[in-house]
Order: structure tokens, then sequence, then C-alpha cells
């Protein structure tokens, strides 16, 4: 049942693909309601759907059946160009690597999303200093990447993700890539920004100890959600 | 601009490999500069001959056979000529063997009359006509070697020789004249029949060869015909043609320029758009993961193709803006062919079509990488990664 507090809304959502003759039902009937201002960690082992919901949720892929709306949007309906700027606005992604561009500055990298937005230089510089800020690099917006940390790097990943502040922070496995105290780190300010911020946050995750931090935990296994793992 | 930092770090990405095509472009540019330079010149050289002139040589050779000054006047004499001049081709060579112009002994009444394009201020010419041993110099030349009117001007001609079996020839600079139009050759050194003829040992009485105005341009080939008929039979026989011909025929005894220059330019151009099209190929392919990057933030298909199509003409525009600019300022400093045309300069129509060349060079390089960013889907190009 969708309410008025639902920021996202998945219904029946099926996703398969065909690999030659062979049809692989990744998500099978996928019903989910976030509520805002979640914190959602999604579990599962690897090829149970995890980061194909999570790219349904971004807008990246669409289901081949069912529905997703976000903030009472039809995503699944939207067209490439519609779905592109609605990510601007209502999207960070945090992605397991970082991927930030290697050319750029900490600075650009976070600015980038700031870059589709109507606003000045000025304004841009403000955002990106800010969410710098929020990340706990205020000093680093000069270092490009490589003079970074894997931790600090994933913090400017977190500064791109929130600098337009957006209503949803899709999160792929981003501790996956660092040790327990960047990883400790990074949850810190997840939940830092879900609590202070109230940012809606759903994360895709192979640890239990960062699903520890999440306001509650879904298992996804064969394509299907529910509450516990399944054996 | 506020996508430039993005583009800029593009290019910025790799390089050697940037600086590599940049510099392979900036050379096909400069190429392209002296290569329009020089074919323009040897356009203009024909296209600034006057359709009512023809030159009149000697039928077998223009430069070991010459004709007599005796012609002039029968020449001044047959229906449909105007006036008459003579030139004699002297090969002076200026201090340095390198330091070769054309240079002329004519006579300079009648000369200055028929290459009316030469204007020379009447108290110089007054001077020239007072002074058996003066000379006057085209502007260019005078600029190259910065003689001003008054210096002695020492040629050595390794043809003709003095009556006292030197080869030094020593002129006064007595007159300066300027094109009366662009492309108006500049730069010839002219000095007096009369001297010269005295002055020679050999040779006496010849000239190299007749420059003649007719009434109607119409009736060129009648006119070329009674003068050759004139001398039919003759020991000095002569072949008259206009004079556009004439200089084409000079030009084409190196080949026909355009063909080969554009032949030239056309496999320079192909592989320079097969190297910036790699450049950018590999770029893109590199980059898979950060473009998908940027579609995840929310840059659209379109946005993403115009970034790449941005990167690949920011290298042509680079490359080939620093390379015009080097071909513009090479040609002012260095006229590889000083003598055989009569001016060198890379005209601003030229330098107009390589900024078109390197917005085309920029946009169809860049085509196919930018065509493959574009449909680069993220979910697939992050499975990649």
């Amino acid at each position: 049942m969708t309410t008025n507090n639902t920021l996202v809304h998945v219904s029946n959502v099926h996703k398969v693909y065909r690999r030659g003759s062979e049809r692989i039902d990744v998500l099978a009937g996928v019903n989910l309601e976030v509520p805002r201002g979640d914190f959602l960690a999604l579990m599962g082992p690897s090829g149970s759907g995890k980061s194909t919901l999570l790219n349904l949720l971004a807008g990246l892929d669409r289901p081949t059946e069912g529905s997703v709306s976000v903030e009472g949007h039809r995503i699944d309906q939207m067209s490439e160009a519609e779905l592109a700027r609605w990510r601007a606005q209502h999207v960070g992604f945090i992605f397991q690597l970082y991927n930030l561009l290697p050319v750029l500055t900490a600075e650009r990298n976070v600015e980038l999303p700031l870059l589709l937005a109507p606003l000045s230089a000025a304004q841009r510089r403000k955002h990106v200093q800010t969410a710098l800020s929020v990340v706990g690099l205020e000093g680093r917006g000069k270092h490009r990447p490589m003079q970074l940390s894997g931790g600090q790097q994933q913090r400017v990943a977190i500064a791109r993700a929130i600098a337009a502040d957006p209503t949803l922070l899709l999160c792929d496995e981003p501790t996956g890539d660092l040790d327990r105290k960047s990883e400790d780190e990074i949850l810190d300010l997840l939940q830092l920004l879900n609590r202070e911020h109230n940012k809606t946050i759903i994360m895709v995750t192979h640890d239990p100890h960062a699903a520890a931090r999440a306001r509650r935990t879904l298992h996804l296994n064969k394509g299907v959600l529910s509450p516990e793992p399944v054996e | 601009m506020k996508y430039g930092p993005l583009i800029w770090g593009g290019l910025r990405r790799k390089r050697f490999r940037t600086a590599f095509t940049l510099l392979s472009i900036l050379i096909a540019f400069v190429l392209y500069g002296y290569l329009s330079a020089i074919d323009t010149a040897f356009s203009l050289g024909v296209a600034v001959r006057g359709d009512d002139r023809m030159v009149i040589r000697h039928k077998f050779s223009m430069f070991t056979m010459l004709l007599p000054e005796s012609h002039g006047p029968r020449i001044a004499q047959i229906p449909g000529v105007k006036d008459v001049a003579h030139g004699t081709f002297f090969a002076g060579v200026y201090q340095d063997s390198r330091n070769l112009f054309p240079s002329l002994p004519v006579d300079p009444e009648s000369y200055l009359r028929v290459a009316s394009e030469f204007v020379l201020p009447e108290e110089q010419k007054r001077a020239w006509l007072a002074n058996r041993v003066g000379a006057v110099a085209g502007r260019a030349l005078v600029d190259k070697y910065g003689w001003k009117i008054g210096d002695r001007i020492p040629l050595r001609s390794p043809i003709w020789r003095k009556a006292d079996g030197s080869g030094a020839w020593e002129f006064e600079l007595v007159g300066i004249y300027d094109g009366a139009y662009d492309g108006a050759d500049t730069n010839q050194f002219l000095f007096r029949y009369d001297y010269f003829d005295e002055a020679r040992a050999t040779g006496k009485g010849l000239v190299g060869w007749y420059l003649v105005r007719i009434h109607k341009p119409a009736e060129a080939a009648q006119v070329g015909q009674r003068i050759d008929a004139e001398f039919a039979n003759s020991f000095w026989e002569t072949k008259t043609s206009p004079e556009k011909a004439f200089v084409r025929g000079v030009a084409n005894q190196i080949g026909n320029i355009g063909v080969i220059l554009g032949g030239i330019l056309a496999a320079v151009f192909f592989t320079m758009l097969l190297v910036t099209a790699n450049t950018m190929m590999q770029s893109v392919r590199e980059r898979v993961a950060e473009l998908a990057v940027l579609k995840t933030v929310g840059f659209t298909n379109g946005l993403v193709l115009r970034l790449v199509l941005a990167e690949s003409v920011a290298l042509a525009a680079l490359g080939g803006g620093v390379g015009l600019a080097l071909a513009w300022w090479a040609i002012r400093q260095y006229n590889p062919i000083t003598g055989l045309i009569p001016s060198f300069f890379f005209p601003p129509r030229d330098v107009l079509i390589g900024v078109g060349y390197i917005a085309a060079l920029g946009l169809t390089a860049g085509l196919l990488p930018a065509v493959q960013a574009m449909r680069l889907r993220v979910v697939d190009a992050m499975r990649r990664v």
C-alpha cells in the first residue's frame, strides 16, 4: 500500500535477460515500498538481483514487467532524456569502486551533477564546498583522486552524490573496496546523511556489518525479496 | 564554458598520445599553409598577367637563343601591336649564391609602359633615365635586403661578363617601384639595357624576349600569327604566346602544381583524419566507465555526444590553429622559391578554408566515437568494468 510518506514504490517487477535461447529471471515479481527517510540495506548472494534492482530504482535500466515509482513519478515509463534529467535532480549514486574521473580534481568531480543545474559558477562552488565539508574533506578539493586514499575517494564520491541535494541515495556496495576503518567511516557518514540530513538511502551490500547500520534490511534471493535471508 | 574542464581533462588523460596527435595535426596544417601559398603564388603568377600582353621568344629556346634588338621596331609595326618592350635574363646574384632574384636589363620607358603594374614615382623615373648605372627594385626586394635609394648594389652574373672579363656589375638604386595591385611582382631588379649592352663582352644587340601589348585581347591569336610570320624562315624565328599561357607553361615545366598540391593535401588530411579518429576512439574506449558515470549523474545521451565531439574539435582546433599560425608566420619569414614566382603569401581565403578544414577534421574524426559514447548503456558499461 502506498502512503503519502512513500518515496519508492516497486510493484510486481520482473526483469528477464536472455542469453541465446536461455531465459534468466533476475527479478521475479519484486514488490517494495521505501518510505522517506528510510535507510534500507539490500542483501543477498551474488547474482541474486540486488544491483539489477538498484539500477531499476536509479532509472538506469527498465523492468521487463511491473512498475517503478519514485515520488509518484513512473520512472519505468520515462524516455531516456527524461530519465537523465530526473536522475540529475533526484538520485545520487555511490559506486563500489568510487568511479571518480581521474583527470578532474575532487572539486570538479563533485561539481559534475551541478553542471546540469541552472546555477552560476559561484553557486556551484558554494554547493561543492558544502558537500565536501559534509563528508569532511574541506581541504582536499584541489586533490586529484590518485592523491587520495580509498576512503577519501569514496567520501568524494558521496559528496558528488549529495551535491545536487537529491531525494534518494543509491549505494552499490559502497564499502566493498575499503578496509574496516574506512568502511566504518563511510557507514558513519551514510548514517549521518540519513539521520541528520534526512536522506533516503538504499544500500546494496554483501556485508552484514554494513547492513547492521541500516534501519532495516531486506534479502534478495533468486529474484525474490524477503525480510529474512533464505537458507 | 562550464564543460571546459571536462573537455580539457579528456585531452589531458593521455598526455603523450594527445601531444603526438597535436603535433601531427600541427605539421599537417603547416604543410597546408605552405602548399596553399605555393599554389596561390603559381595561380597568381598566371592570374595577374594581362590578357592584352603577349611574350615573343625565340622559336627554339628562351634561355639559350636570343633575339635581335632590331626586331623591336618591326614588331611595333605589325597590325594589332600597341606597344613593345624587351627583357633579358641576367640571373644576377647578390652577395651570396642563395640571393637570386629576377634581374633584367630593360629600356626604362618602354618597359614601364608595357609592364604598367610597376608603379614608379615620376621623379625616380627621371633619375633612372638620367643615370646609366641606375636601377630600380620592387618594394618586396628592397624590404628583404634593407636597401635604400642611393645604395650601390653589386650583382654577379654567371651568364654575362663585362668587356673587361669581370662578372661583377654594380648599380645605383635610384627608384623603388610598388605593385599597382595585390600579387603584382615587386621582387624584380631592373636596370638599363643601354648600359648593359655597352658593357657586356658578348651578345651585343641581342635581347631575351619581347613583351608586347596588343590593342584587342580577342585578336591575340591572329596578332601572334602575324608576328611569327614576320620572322618565319629566318635565323631569328619567333614563338609568340599570350603572357598567361607563357607563365603557365613555365610553371607547368615543374608539373601541374595544382594537381600535385591537391594530391599531397588530400593524402595528408586523410591520414590526419585516421590519426585523430583513432585517438578519439581509443580515448572513448578507455573511458567507458567515466562516460557511464556521467550518464548516471544525469548527463543526457545528446550531451555526452556533444562533449566527445567538442573534445575532438578542440584537439583539431589546438593543433590546426597553432599549425595555421605557424604557417602564416613561417611564410612571412621564408620564401622557398624566391625568384620563380612573383609573390609568396598565405591568402586570407585559404586561412579561412583552413579553419573550415579544422572544424571538418574535428567533427568527422569525433563522429564515430561520439555516437558510440552516446549509445553506451550505463548498465552494460558497468558490467564491463
